[in-house]
């Protein structure tokens, strides 16, 4: 084996697409995707205690506040909930395949799951403006902004603060979420993965599952036990 | 002792010698863009300073301020934008990033023998979301103050105050990504880029004490940014999850605030503990006693300090049975911290020591980290802190911890790695004379302040009665000299840039990895990589017990 077949981790250079290249500070390309892997891992992390938190408020007023939030969930759309929890379970799915097909080389079909995807991420984000706009036209808004009328249970404004709160910064991640897959969309493109590199979609990927499992926690939550 | 190894003796081949990561390339943009751990290093530690003269001259004008009893230079609104921006000042722009970012950033790699972190753009974007958060803080300042004290307590932050807090707290939050992203960094490279031959057990010490703090950054901070998130959106949207006239919990945001700021003096003291680690070492030179006790108490105290948040809340409202259990919780922290005390002193003991200047620095970071840990159990004691609660008892008592032991640290860092950083030895006797003042100036500002504390001298007022009119301007008679010893630290090191004798590879002789390549060192840090085969402090030949 020739010496820089070794520090590529025992693979031949010509399996490899052209563009990658391990870092010069990392000793084998197996230690440099490691690394990486490493690190998305615990960016993941940190992103849950970012959500705990909001979870843990969650908790806090729902016991606190036990009628208002039933009452308050029975104004969310479960139906439109509902789609949007399938939408995005489908779309972690393809995101899955793709990952598995970029590893085997087949560069068409990586495409072509990567783009249903996006259009998945695209569908949960149109599903969500409609939710939001009802909630602004019925006044069902934050704290102070809550103009609702017909409530018979105090500080229902609670319960929406912390259902904006978790769905805002939850949408927030699927936007950033898309940009991220059209990113590695367009290098596939490329040619730039192959079955020895595709640690780029690996941790797109992970992030996007992410993104799929804090919704499979909100939707039960906020939708369905109030 | 190799005092005059120069560039060759180091093995360098003819294309690096005389090249070091400040002069192989030149002109701003070069380092606006570098990704060179050294060179990003470099710029923080130029930034953290920039942090401390800024909240220096904040803490001057507060004391200045309580020179009199009545009204000496402000009235009541900006002395408490005053100490609100010195204190957010040093805690956010100064002591969380001090040593990681700059001393942890400079050499963690060079200490295990790594070309640079896993992940070096990143690293560059830290250093970048640092500055956004801190122009974001300036703003703050010139845009009206702030006024709520560094920690935000609501209902006042969210609702009452009239000043930028949005700002503010917005820049704290950008820093805090800043935080989570270079502990990331740490915890990865420390993972993955250790040089053959060294494994965990032969780390040094500074390096488990970047990893412990790393393991806190990664595991805290996402709770302040979000507790930020909600603060800035109840302050714009009034969504009451904090306001209590809408329904909402103001002490829920002092559980969140405490379950990260509480780690987050661990941030700070962690970091401390691990310079002066590397410091007692080199200069008693002698294997530290009780390595893997230090290390794992790092770690140990890492982990306890998740569980005592609660006790900055005693006199919040909290059940009496959260409150004790609290308070127990926190006399465990003092156990890890108590190892590490008698670890140092069993190194020292039977070393020959050398009084170096950095080695002044590590003794007096040993007295004042005492006297700050034991006045800590105090307050950790449920009872002694209804009493001492919010008076001058605890600001004596978190500047032993934050300024006498981190901050000394810190300072007996930069002096200790100067050479290695700069390639320039620095005027010792005027380094001395820099440290005599600080540590005279340091107890004579705060010592004060335990007795002013005990009598009862409640904190944040600008005025207060005559009867502790002498021990106030005692005290900022002090703050003085303190000031003055920075000042000529500073002068110091500044002069010996242009005028300093050019740097051996190794001065103190030190038995760790950053010491065996040339001062500045090469921009990949070493020509081959190291294979270690010693232990952590361990010298080729060991001549001390
Ligand atoms: C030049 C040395 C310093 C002086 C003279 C000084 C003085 C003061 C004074 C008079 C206060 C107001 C106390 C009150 O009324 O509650 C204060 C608060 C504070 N100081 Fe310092 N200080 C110095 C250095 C530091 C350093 C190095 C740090 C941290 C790294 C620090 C962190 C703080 C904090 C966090 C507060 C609380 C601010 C607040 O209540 O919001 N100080 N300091
Ligand atoms: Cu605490």
């Amino acid at each position: 084996m020739s010496a820089k077949a070794e520090a590529l981790g025992g693979v031949e250079e010509s399996k490899l697409s052209p563009q990658f290249h391990v870092a010069h500070h990392f000793d084998k390309a197996d230690t440099q995707f490691d690394a990486g892997r490493m690190g998305v891992w615990l960016f993941l992390v940190t992103e849950i205690l970012l959500f705990g938190g909001l979870f843990c408020a969650f908790a806090i007023f729902r016991s606190k506040y036990f009628p208002s939030f039933v009452e308050a969930h029975h104004h969310l759309d479960r139906v439109m909930g509902g789609i949007n929890t399938i939408v995005l379970i489908s779309s972690s799915f393809t995101m899955a395949l793709a990952v598995r097909s970029a590893q085997k080389n087949e560069k068409k079909k990586t495409t072509i799951l990567l783009a249903i995807t996006l259009a998945c991420a695209a569908m949960f984000l149109v599903v969500k403006y409609f939710e939001y706009s009802h909630k602004i036209h019925d006044g069902l808004l934050p704290g102070g902004n809550f103009t609702a009328a017909d409530f018979a249970s105090g500080h229902p404004g609670i319960f929406f603060a912390i259902y904006f709160m978790m769905t805002g910064i939850h949408g927030v991640h699927v936007v950033i979420g898309m940009g991220l897959i059209l990113w590695i969309l367009l290098r596939n493109q490329k040619n730039e993965f192959s079955s020895r590199y595709y640690a780029p979609v690996e941790n797109v990927g992970l992030y996007w599952h992410l993104v799929d499992l804090v919704w499979i926690y909100l939707f039960p939550l906020l939708y369905l036990v109030g | 002792m190799a005092n005059t190894a120069t560039v060759d003796e180091l093995g360098h081949s003819p294309e690096v010698r005389g090249k070091n990561y400040l002069n192989q390339t030149a002109g701003v943009w070069s380092w606006l863009t570098t990704v060179d751990h050294k060179r990003i290093g470099i710029m923080y530690l130029v930034s953290v300073l920039v942090g401390f003269g800024l909240g220096g001259i904040f803490a001057l004008l507060v004391r200045l301020e309580l020179l009199t009893a009545k009204k000496t230079i402000m009235d009541a609104s900006q002395y408490n934008q005053a100490f609100t921006l010195h204190g957010a000042a040093m805690v956010f722009l100064f002591i969380i990033p001090s040593i990681p970012a700059s001393l942890g950033n400079f050499f963690l790699p060079l200490m295990i023998g790594a070309k640079d972190v896993a992940f070096p753009r990143l690293n560059l974007l830290s250093l970048y979301l640092y500055w956004i958060g801190a122009i974001f803080m300036l703003a703050a300042i010139v845009t009206g103050g702030v006024d709520t004290g560094w920690t935000f307590y609501v209902p006042y932050a969210s609702g009452v105050s009239t000043t930028s807090v949005i700002s503010a707290t917005f820049g704290v939050f950008v820093m805090g990504f800043s935080s989570i992203l270079t502990g990331l960094n740490f915890i990865v490279t420390l993972h993955k880029l250790r040089a053959p031959g060294m494994s965990w057990y032969r780390m040094p010490l500074f390096l488990w004490s970047l990893y412990a703090t790393s393991i806190i950054q990664v595991l805290a901070t996402p709770v302040l940014g979000i507790t930020l998130l909600l603060l800035i959106f109840e302050r714009a949207f009034h969504i009451g999850i904090f306001d209590p006239t809408l329904g909402g919990d103001p002490v829920l945001f002092q559980h969140f605030f405490w379950f990260y700021s509480h780690p987050a003096v661990y941030i700070m003291i962690l970091p401390g503990m691990g310079v002066a680690t590397e410091i007692l070492a080199t200069n008693a030179r002698r294997r530290v006693f009780g390595y893997k006790a230090i290390a794992f108490s790092s770690v140990a105290i890492a982990l306890v300090s998740f569980l005592v948040w609660g006790h900055h809340m005693f006199v919040s409202g909290q059940s009496e049975l959260s409150s004790a259990i609290f308070s127990f919780l926190t006399f465990f922290v003092a156990i890890p911290s108590g190892v590490k005390m008698f670890n140092w002193l069993g190194t020292l003991w039977g070393g020959s020591i050398r009084f170096t200047v950095p080695m002044l620095y590590g003794i007096a970071f040993l007295f004042l980290f005492a006297i700050g840990g034991l006045t800590g159990l105090f307050l950790g004691m449920l009872s002694v802190d209804l009493h001492l609660h919010d008076t001058y008892f605890v600001v004596a008592h978190f500047h032993y911890v934050m300024m006498g032991s981190t901050a000394i640290a810190f300072f007996g860092g930069l002096h200790h790695w100067w050479p290695k950083m700069t390639g320039k030895m620095y005027d010792e006797k005027l380094a001395r004379v820099g440290f005599a003042l600080t540590f005279i100036g340091f107890n004579w500002t705060f010592f004060t302040q335990f007795i002013l504390g005990t009598r009862g001298m409640p904190r944040r007022y600008y005025n207060y009665l005559d009867q502790f009119q002498p021990l106030h301007a005692f005290s900022t008679y002090g703050s003085w000299v303190l000031g003055t010893g920075f000042l000529i630290t500073f002068i110091c090191l500044a002069r010996s840039l242009k005028t300093g004798a050019p740097a051996p590879a190794d001065p103190w002789g030190g038995a760790t990895l950053e010491w065996k390549t040339a001062s500045p060192p090469i921009t990949e840090n070493f020509e081959k990589a190291p294979i270690v085969t010693l232990d952590a402090y361990e010298r080729p030949a060991e001549e001390t017990a």
